[in-house]
């Protein structure tokens, strides 16, 4: 049992940590989220630069060889600066998908171009009668002569608007809630049957609505056999997200602590009322009970075994949902009206918190994933 | 011990009920059901029409437009026009500035800003809040000097919501520096077009603007501006907090925002099924209700209390209603949030009407987080929920 960072982990954490410190302040962002898309190329350069868009690829496609704890590394990092680029959305879930389905000669190609800063990915997967089901997919995929074509709409698409390459989910066979028959596809953003509708989105993040309409596509490995794919690089993304989660909650905890210390009202810090010191404790445990799970889902998120894997990530999920909003609210009301204001950056931590519960799956889904999974824990000794 | 209304209770009841679901446009109620913001004219709208009846200030003396009502009928006309999602009347106008010069102000005060505070003629402001003054709002520092037959102030006031479109603020200012900080405040009347008064807009986390700065620098305000005594502000400013007893819980309004939300849940499906139907979805909305059925009843012992009550004077139970009434009405706004599921996210608020660009995702749920963000508030402004429970312990515990 070891809980402590390798060497090459801590240099990873003090080198992504020094420079959102640096490149990523308050003031800063809020230029990013004025850019086209709402982050900023500079920025994406300065990861490419540091290896980061190539973090948990292999070292033959320009990657690191990384796992999920370097992945967690740097969300936590991420988290804690509120970072726009679409991070979760390239490297993650479109590089993810492209280790996790393609064949040699499409990682080849992409995954370099990932690490190098070259392309912008998205996943065009959830549709909105499917909510957080990740096997609802009503999109469908059908060959005309050699070429696939694809119809259907995707909703909620994380940097939809920006990217280059749609890697979109479509129905090869099979009923619409049917895991299989799920295939995975390359769509070129610009190709023509796409249609974009971007938007900012609460967090700042920025999102699409696409339609497709035989949209011209390219499998990414074997159509129709998509779905033990997405339902890896899903779970893998959540523990990411759940690191992310911590991150944006231990910056909250911090600046609220350090509000408590500062403010005053009837002659002292209001951090004096004891009343208010238990509330910062009750913060504290919750950001504690929430990094132990983001730590389980880390290791767990690396797991072949697709069912305890699940399990894990669904029960950290449930985690991090309620720890959150717990945080996330407490840290709102012990500010006081500034912490209601655009200005400051506690609102949007709140903001961002929220909304990681909305993705793929809230607090709510994934506890009733884990419950008709039979838990944590099983009857038998 | 009954808990049925009477025959008169229930006839008046009916005869809210018709007026509101009649006379205020359709058209205004479905936009703050929908939790929308209303622009200036559509409070003026309402609140003209409620005057007009005799409506809009039924709480205030029958000499200034009052009804004789009884606390059970207030209460009546309050839960129906909460449940028929009519816009309130202006709180600052009606439930604040108004009754403290009905109360305090001079007879000539009372004639020049009665009729046209009940009619939204005036729109008021509420000038407490300082930046270094929330919670401990005795502290204040905007000062005003009396200088010949006027005072100048100086200073800055924060967080007054709506101020945009104010003509007045009502203000807390200090005038003597030297007394016990309760001791030095007066209650001062400022139009807002007087020179030297500046407004800064302050966004709030759901991207609205209801909440502004204010700044005072050397406005000559007359001195026949001061309601009541000077450094008897204090006092003024207690009497109008405690004023409001039972409004402040808007069981009225999480009445309909439920009703609401369970029409919604009814059309919103996870799969094909809707989300009313989902177990874990309905034991959630069961628990609210059972608190404000619970609130519900609360109120209205301290309706049939309030033969009893002195006028004014802050009571424990006000204290409670705020507490209760702020968490469901977050909560609620909360449920909202999580029906909307993923659709939550996108930030797609139509702040300039007109647009005919069809919503992303669900109607409802492009409002559904910026509402969960913005009600945050309710448990911080008008005493935080911290400062409320403070109220409770001393009153019960004497401490
Ligand atoms: C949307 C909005 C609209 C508003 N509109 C108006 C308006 O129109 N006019 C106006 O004058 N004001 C308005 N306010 C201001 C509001 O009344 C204040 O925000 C409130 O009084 C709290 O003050 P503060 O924000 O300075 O927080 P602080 O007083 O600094 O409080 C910070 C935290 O400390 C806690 N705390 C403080 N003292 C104690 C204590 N003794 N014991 C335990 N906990 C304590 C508080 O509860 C809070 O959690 C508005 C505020 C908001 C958010």
């Amino acid at each position: 049992m070891d809980f402590d960072l390798t060497d090459e982990q801590r240099l990873l954490r003090d080198s992504v940590e020094r420079l959102v410190a640096d490149r990523y302040g308050f003031e800063q962002r809020r230029k990013y989220a004025a850019e086209p898309g709402g982050w900023s190329r500079e920025m994406w350069a300065q990861y490419a630069e540091l290896g980061l868009l190539g973090l948990p690829f292999a070292e033959d496609h320009g990657g690191f060889g990384g796992g999920a704890a370097e992945t967690m590394i740097v969300m936590e990092a991420f988290g804690r600066a509120l970072i726009l680029e679409p991070y979760v959305a390239t490297v993650l879930l479109g590089g993810g998908l492209v280790q996790a389905a393609g064949s040699a000669a499409q990682q080849a190609e992409i995954l370099p171009r990932i690490a190098g800063g070259e392309t912008v990915l998205a996943f065009a997967h959830t549709e909105r009668q499917a909510r957080y089901d990740l096997a609802d997919v009503a999109t469908a995929a059908r060959q005309d002569g050699g070429a696939w074509r694809i119809t259907g709409e995707k909703g909620v698409v994380l940097h939809g608007d920006t990217a280059d390459t749609l890697v979109v989910s479509a129905r090869v066979s099979g009923g619409r809630r049917d895991a299989a028959g799920i295939g995975l596809f390359l769509v070129p953003a610009e190709a023509s049957g796409v249609t974009r509708r971007g938007y900012p989105a609460q967090d700042l993040l920025h999102g699409a609505e696409i339609s497709l309409h035989d949209a011209p596509a390219t499998p990414l490995g074997t159509p129709g056999e998509g779905f033990a794919a997405i339902a890896r690089v899903v779970d893998r993304t959540i523990a990411a997200l759940c690191a992310e989660a911590v991150g944006a909650m231990a910056e909250l905890h911090a600046m609220t602590v350090d509000y408590l210390k500062t403010r005053k009202q009837f002659g002292r810090p209001i951090g004096d009322f004891q009343v208010l010191q238990h509330r910062s404790v009750d913060m504290f445990t919750a950001l504690e009970q929430a990094r132990s799970m983001a730590m389980y889902a880390t290791v767990m998120a690396d797991s072949d075994d697709a069912d305890e894997r699940a399990r894990a990530v669904s029960a950290a999920k449930v985690q991090i949902g309620r720890s959150a909003r717990f945080v996330g609210q407490e840290a709102i009301q012990l500010h006081g009206g500034i912490g209601m204001t655009m200005e400051y950056k506690a609102g949007h931590l709140f903001k961002r918190l929220t909304m990681i519960d909305k993705a793929y799956g809230d607090a709510d889904h994934h506890l009733a994933r884990l419950a008709a999974a039979g838990g944590l824990f099983s009857e038998a000794a | 011990m009954d808990l049925n209304f009477t025959e008169e209770e229930l006839a008046f009841r009916d005869e809210c009920r018709r007026f509101f679901t009649t006379e205020i446009p359709a058209a205004l109620r479905e936009k703050v059901a929908q939790g929308d913001h209303l622009s200036k004219d559509e409070y003026v709208t309402t609140q003209r029409i409620l005057n007009a009846r005799g409506w809009a200030v039924p709480h205030w003396p029958v000499a200034w437009g009052g009804q004789d009502w009884t606390p059970v009928q207030t209460y009546l006309y309050q839960d129906e026009m909460q449940q028929a999602n009519v816009p309130a009347p202006l709180a600052f106008n009606v439930s604040m500035v108004g009754p403290v010069i009905a109360q305090f102000g001079s007879e000539a005060q009372k004639k020049r800003f009665l009729p046209r505070c009940a009619n939204l003629d005036d729109w008021w402001c509420q000038g407490f809040s300082e930046p270094g003054s929330g919670s401990d709002l005795a502290s204040l520092r905007t000062t005003a000097k009396r200088v010949g037959d006027k005072y100048i102030v100086n200073g800055q006031k924060t967080w007054t919501t709506l101020a945009q479109h104010a003509d007045w603020i009502f203000n807390l200012v200090r005038t003597d520096p030297t007394a016990k900080k309760q001791e030095g405040i007066s209650f001062l009347l400022i139009d807002m077009k007087t020179p030297g008064i500046k407004v800064r807009p302050i966004q709030t986390i759901d991207g609205g603007h209801e909440v502004n700065e204010v700044f005072f620098d050397d406005v000559e305000v007359p001195a026949e501006n001061l309601v009541g005594e000077e450094n008897k502000g204090w006092d003024y400013a207690k009497f109008l907090l405690g004023n409001e007893r039972t409004g402040i819980a808007r069981v009225g309004v999480s009445k309909a925002r439920i009703r609401r939300l369970k029409q919604l849940a009814a059309r919103e499906v996870a799969g094909d099924v809707p989300l009313i139907e989902d177990r874990r979805f309905r034991e959630k909305l069961a628990e609210v209700e059972i608190e404000l059925k619970a609130l519900e009843m609360t109120q209205l012992r301290v309706v049939a209390d309030e033969r009893r009550a002195v006028k004014g004077k802050p009571n424990p139970a006000s204290s409670i209603l705020k507490i209760k009434g702020s968490e469901i009405q977050q909560r609620i706004t909360e449920l909202t949030m999580d029906l909307a599921g993923p659709y939550a996210w996108p930030y797609t608020r139509d702040e300039d009407e007109g647009s005919n660009e069809p919503p992303v995702g669900p109607d409802f749920a492009a409002e559904a987080a910026p509402m969960y963000f913005n009600y945050r508030k309710v448990s911080i402004y008008g005493g935080s929920n911290e400062i409320q429970r403070n109220i409770i312990a001393k009153a019960i515990l004497g401490f």
